[in-house]
């Protein structure tokens, strides 16, 4: 039988975890209304610059290499997004098996294939297996937010790759953020630029450019990357904070029942003591 | 014509800064400053560091200064997509000055492709500082 003391030290751990994850999922749950937020006010952006590409890309004759590709296939990056910091549940590790699982498609199919990492934990992750792929890791892209200038940073060193003839395709895999239980594992390519659907071009064709449409597009695809960074940014992160708050909201509850539990033993143990000195007394005093 | 409006949308990476009607708005485009009035031709363009004038029934209300960007122009709408955006009345030029001292200190530490990439920053800042001090003038 475990002794009162012992009990009490176990029941006073599992109240100090309860303490720390009951906190943590406060502070998820108020940044996951800021990243929801700050997702949310970038939707307006990317979407008129779909639609400007949309216009745009059906009207190029031969568009930029990032919009029209090398003409090969045969070399992939694919950018691996995950929170620097783990306690999320299994976010981290889906993303990291999504990738997984790419890069094993990829290779069977003869290809090539480079791994970008954004965030650390998808670096640890993946350095078990595949560590000779890791091109590079960025580290502490959301720690204090995401902001448009980190996006772009990154934007301009996969197109500079890109222009050093690096790589042919470029993926990302990040979690598309649905709600705090839920978030999607996504795969999008960025390079060369996927042309969105032309079904809604009714006034497409009558924009005049200025300058004219390459030269546009030789702006606005770099852009375009960032964007796209960017936007995967807000998701992940609005995701990595869900994740943590659902995860912590059950650590949370499990430490509950624990508690219950060992206070449960606690009570029981400590009245099985007094019965057996109560006995020890009793049987004592008719002995005499 | 001149109750007319069209809808001027101004968006930033990070939000919608802007949206509301208005009588015209004049945007710097690549290949110069140009008005928009409603019912203007569909027209894209590229922008250069400048500001943009809101006019409500013949007057400015607004002054904006964007640092580069694009505009989609449509009969009834004018959305103009900004790298950098604020008020003419807010623009900071001892930060920007400040700032291209900076980069220059850095480039001292860099050689080869990261010190093009630090000189073409370096005057990408010196150009919009210029555009700034055309805008306060």
């Amino acid at each position: 039988m475990p002794s009162l003391k012992d009990l009490k030290i176990r029941i006073n751990s599992v109240k100090s975890t309860q303490k720390i994850t009951s906190a943590m999922k406060m502070v998820a749950a108020a940044r996951l209304r800021r990243a929801q937020e700050q997702a949310e006010a970038a939707r307006p952006y990317s979407e008129r610059m779909d639609r400007m590409i949309a216009s745009l890309a059906g009207r190029a004759a031969r568009g930029p290499a990032l919009l029209s590709g090398t003409g090969s296939q045969d070399r992939h990056l694919v950018v691996v997004m995950t929170a620097d910091r783990g306690l999320c549940g299994g976010f981290n590790s889906s993303i990291a098996r999504a990738a997984r699982a790419r890069i094993a498609e990829l290779e069977g199919e003869g290809r090539s294939v480079n791994v970008f990492c954004i965030g650390r934990k998808g670096r640890d992750q993946l350095r078990r297996d595949h560590a000779s792929l890791i091109v590079d890791t960025i580290e502490g892209v959301t720690q204090r937010g995401v902001e448009f200038a980190s996006a772009s940073e990154i934007g301009g060193r996969l197109i500079r790759m890109f222009e050093e003839g690096a790589f042919d395709v470029c993926t990302l895999i990040y979690n598309r953020f649905q709600s705090a239980m839920t978030q999607i594992v996504t795969l999008q390519q960025v390079i060369p630029a996927p042309v969105p659907d032309q079904e809604g071009d009714a006034g497409g064709g009558l924009y005049e450019y200025e300058p004219d449409e390459e030269e546009i597009l030789v702006d606005l695809l770099p852009r375009n990357v960032a964007t796209q960074v960017y936007s995967a940014l807000l998701e992940n992160t609005a995701s990595e904070h869900g994740a943590r708050m659902t995860a912590m909201d059950n650590a949370t509850r499990n430490a509950g029942d624990m508690i219950d539990d060992l206070t449960l033993t606690y009570n029981r143990t400590r009245q099985a003591y007094i019965t057996k000195e109560l006995i020890e007394i009793i049987s004592g005093a008719e002995a005499l | 014509m001149a109750d007319e409006t069209t809808l001027f949308e101004l968006v930033s990476p990070e939000r919608l800064l802007l949206s509301r009607q208005v009588g015209m708005v004049v945007v710097p485009g690549s290949e110069g400053l140009f008005g928009v009035l409603p019912r203007h031709a569909p027209l894209i363009s590229t922008l250069v560091p400048g500001v943009i004038d809101v006019y409500e029934e013949g007057a400015v209300i607004d002054r904006i200064f964007i640092a580069g960007g694009f505009a989609e122009v449509t009969e009834d709408r004018c959305t103009v997509l900004a790298e950098a955006a604020v008020p003419v009345d807010e623009i900071d030029l001892a930060a920007t000055e400040r700032r291209i001292v900076d980069l220059g200190e850095e480039l001292k530490n860099l050689s080869g492709a990261e010190a093009e990439q630090m000189t073409a920053r370096i005057e990408e800042q010196e150009r919009l500082l210029e555009a700034m001090r055309v805008a306060t003038a």
